[in-house]
């Protein structure tokens, strides 16, 4: 592959970084704007109906952050496991970063464990989709919506992960690391948009 | 292809995101009012979402077009922001008529 890029390199000679082996990645690049725009959507909305509300809860007293804190300094871990999975696979490591693509599903699948112990706990309480004996019903309807549709890329996030491990294991390094860095594009767009989630829907 | 990427000193990366986490944290306690500490927590996540998609997702170090494709949803964020601005005004106006009393009850 680095001899079909060297020579690619000379008939165009930096011209246009996206060659064919990156189409991948433009791909997953244009997915994850629009993914971005479903979430940004989600977030509008919970600004607009919080603003226009008269008795929204204050999130911090109904929510609590310590979980929440804990489950966003996890999915930063589970970044730096990401990175650490491609670094490696780059060196021609598979080995490491095998163990480093487990490391991240692991991360993922306590995360949504914890939000699944969150959601319990919170709905003991009282707080539902529908209802919320808080302040405004629309506070328990936003959270369990847009904390969900996170849950959910988390998970199709360790699915994806576990899918591409099982691929590496079966690849020489060089030819799976296109995809190493793709799964690790979205896994690090689910990690961003949960710091925007944690801000917008636990701290403000 | 593989290993011609720069690889940046990720753990230095890792120490501010988690350093950022714990500002933000802090931050929920300051006495400053709802404004300005509001004003803080959106500066710090946008920075810490700017750190990850510059550095862990690589765009730092990406062609042009990359850049431009994550840009675009931002816009768009901006654009709905003004969009919905009309109706914020509109539902605190008609409340603000029809039913006084809905908000006074509210603890602020």
């Amino acid at each position: 592959m680095s001899q079909a890029a060297a020579a690619h390199a000379v008939v165009e000679p930096a011209e246009t970084p996206l060659t064919p082996d990156s189409w991948g990645k433009l791909g997953m690049w244009i997915f994850l704007a629009g993914d971005a725009v479903g979430f940004g959507t989600l977030l509008a909305a919970y600004g607009i109906m919080r603003a226009t509300s008269g008795d929204w809860p204050d999130p911090y007293e109904v929510l609590g952050i310590n979980l929440t804190a804990a489950m966003t300094f996890l999915l930063i871990c589970s970044s730096v496991t990401m990175v650490k999975a491609l670094e490696w696979l780059g060196k021609g490591d598979r080995e490491r970063c095998k163990k480093f693509l487990f490391y991240t599903a692991l991360g993922g699948a306590i995360f949504v464990s914890l939000q699944a112990y969150e959601w319990t706990h919170l709905i003991h309480r009282g707080l539902l989709i529908n209802g919320n004996p808080f302040g405004a019903a629309l506070f328990g309807t936003s959270f369990f919506l847009v904390t969900g549709f996170h849950g959910l890329h988390v998970t199709g996030g360790v699915i994806y992960l576990l899918a591409v491990l099982s691929s590496v294991a079966r690849r020489p390094p060089a030819a799976s690391y296109n995809m190493v860095e793709i799964v690790g594009l979205y896994w690090h767009f689910v990690d961003l948009v949960w710091i925007m989630v944690f801000t917008f829907m636990y701290l403000l | 292809m593989a290993g011609d990427h720069k690889h940046p000193n990720y753990m230095a990366i890792f120490w501010t995101l988690a350093i950022l986490t714990v500002v933000e944290l802090g931050v929920v306690f300051l006495p400053f009012g709802k404004v300005i500490n509001g004003t803080l927590l959106c500066a710090l996540a946008v920075a810490k979402a700017a750190i990850v998609a510059a550095y862990f997702m690589h765009l730092r170090f990406e062609a042009r077009t990359l850049g431009l494709i994550a840009v675009t949803p931002l816009a768009i964020a901006t654009l709905l922001i003004f969009v919905l601005m009309p109706d914020h005004f509109a539902v605190n106006h008609q409340t603000a008529d029809k039913k006084p009393a809905a908000a006074a009850p509210a603890k602020h």
